[in-house]
């Protein structure tokens, strides 16, 4: 049952028209203009015992992707294709909002939204991830931590799994003679074959405004959020609205428009993340 | 029973559907409110072989947890019978359930005005009693049915439809195997009257050409079924004021 949130945080309603009068100047409260996001640093292999991970800050909002890759049975239907599996936590130390517990919807919902933006377009070539067709395949678990919490969970949540998935490695293993997958718990050189990189661009819309990469005060004060993920054509891959409000059609075109050219922005960041990722590895 | 394979192909030569329709065209489409005694207000709506029931409960007493103030609270459920899918569905609630329970509430909260109900909960219960495609679409637009004739007061209808993909071609309300192996899955929910579109998600790849034809297509589909809604509850009046 999903109920309209009752513990969001409350914003003074004198907040929402400072910001509101920002926003006729043409300004944002933390001096952004409307379709950039905020400063982004991204780190890969931030963990050792993952197969990958990365760190992604946008802003303050911190979210960590830790990647596992375990040996694991195909579904009946798809025979010929590794298993995909996208979790998020909104664990309690990220925001006094998030509660201990099992998911939320909004945990959910995240997760879902990651997860087919990356399997529609087949982002991951899941076919490269079989081990014996039919009988054993590779799981790749992307779990998605969000560590500090303000705003725009989406964004964040994809450039990390982007970076921990251009990163990570294959498990090294051995095929025992009763057929069995043994991981020999070393890493291989071998990177997970990705057919293209994602990236995923909230906009919320403030009564006529459109702002790329909301902050949580921004979140909380607008009408509603649509979050759109691009490939590097950009190919709409995904598309999720949320949050109460709505929008018109006129609206929504613009925020296509608006939202593809951000999902270049990221695309730039991204990119430059991993290349330089990829000279310190060369450097040591 | 109805088993599903790949079809070859999703549009024959003279541009037809596999069940005979053209691509803009909707399934039949049957509605009725006021199907069940103890709530307050309900529809059952059928697109061709899909078929949802919805109920609304309140707006009552809210719960003290979740009391808001100035407002009612909206609480959505959308759930699938165990007997709605090929093979039998757990009854428990899946992910899948629980998002689409909040994009639900999330498409009725722009409609529903719930600044009239403060300290109260509505209570909405999707049931999907067969699924052939669309379920959720054809939920809103027994949500909307169901809470008009609750008699709580909206700002406009809503209703839903979804659009899809098929051998390039952009096509409305798919069924459950052009949903299966067709290539996007656009579900839209939209209050015409107010121009105001509450719900959009995309399942799948569109260039941006083909997102922005694809919501236009929806709107006009769901233009008529909003109509389809008034005469409906329209004619439920007419009757109860024959008795």
């Amino acid at each position: 049952m999903s109920t309209t949130p009752y513990k969001t945080q409350i914003i003074p309603k004198i907040k929402r028209d400072v910001y509101l009068n920002l926003y006729k100047k043409g300004q944002r409260a933390d001096e952004r203009d409307f379709y950039s996001p905020r400063k982004i640093s991204i780190q890969t292999n931030v963990l050792e015992k993952a197969n990958g991970s990365a760190l992604v800050k946008l802003g303050n909002t911190q979210v960590m992707a830790g990647i596992k890759i375990e040996p694991g049975e195909p579904f009946e239907d798809m025979p010929d294709e590794g298993v995909l599996q996208v979790h998020a936590e909104l664990v309690p130390l990220a925001s006094p909002q998030f509660e201990p517990g099992p998911p939320d919807e909004n945990a959910i919902e995240l997760a879902r939204v990651i997860d087919r933006s990356l399997r529609d377009p087949k982002a991951i070539d899941l076919k490269s991830l079989v081990i014996r067709p039919g009988d054993k395949v590779w799981m790749l678990w992307l779990d998605l931590y969000i560590l500090d919490y303000d705003g725009n969970l989406f964004d964040a949540s994809m450039l990390a799994a982007m970076a921990a998935l251009s990163t990570a490695k294959m498990p090294e293993y051995e095929e025992l003679e009763t057929g069995e997958v043994k991981l020999t718990n070393k890493v291989s050189n071998i990177p997970i074959k990705l057919n293209k990189r994602i990236v995923t661009v909230t906009t919320a819309k403030i009564e006529n405004y459109i702002l790329v990469d909301p902050n949580l005060d921004e979140e909380i004060i607008s009408d509603t959020r649509s979050v759109f993920s691009f490939d590097e054509n950009g190919n709409i891959v995904g598309v999720q609205k949320t949050g109460m409000g709505s929008i018109s059609q006129e609206e929504l075109d613009n925020i296509v428009n608006i939202s593809s050219q951000a999902a270049q922005v990221y695309f730039k960041l991204l990119n430059d993340a991993l290349v330089s990722d990829k000279k310190e590895e060369g450097g040591k | 029973m109805i088993t599903l394979t790949r079809p070859q192909r999703f549009i024959d030569d003279e541009g037809k559907r596999l069940d005979g329709r053209k691509p803009d065209e909707a399934r039949p489409i049957k509605m009725q409110v006021g199907v069940l005694s103890n709530a307050d207000g309900s529809a059952l709506v059928e697109y061709g072989l899909t078929r949802v029931l919805a109920a609304v409960y309140g707006p009552k007493e809210s719960q003290k947890s979740m009391l808001l103030p100035d407002r009612a609270t909206l609480r959505v459920r959308y759930h699938m019978a165990p007997f709605s899918t090929e093979e039998r569905k757990n009854p428990a609630p899946t992910r899948r359930e629980v998002e689409l329970s909040k994009v639900l509430r999330e498409s009725l909260e722009p409609v529903v005005m719930t600044e009239y109900f403060p300290r109260t909960s509505i209570d909405v219960f999707i049931e999907v009693l067969q699924s052939d495609g669309g379920t959720r679409t054809v939920g809103a637009t027994a949500a909307s049915l169901a809470l008009a004739d609750a008699g709580i007061p909206m700002r406009a209808l809503v209703a839903g439809v979804a659009i899809g993909k098929v051998d390039n071609v952009l096509i409305v309300d798919l069924n459950e195997v052009e949903d299966m192996y067709g290539d996007a899955d656009m579900p839209v929910v939209a209050a015409p009257d107010i121009g105001q579109i509450t719900l959009y998600q995309l399942n799948g790849v569109l260039s941006k050409e083909e997102f922005r034809n694809a919501i236009d297509m929806a709107l006009k589909v769901i233009t008529k079924i909003v109509d389809m809604e008034k005469e409906t509850l329209r004619n439920s009046y007419v009757e109860v004021s024959e008795e």
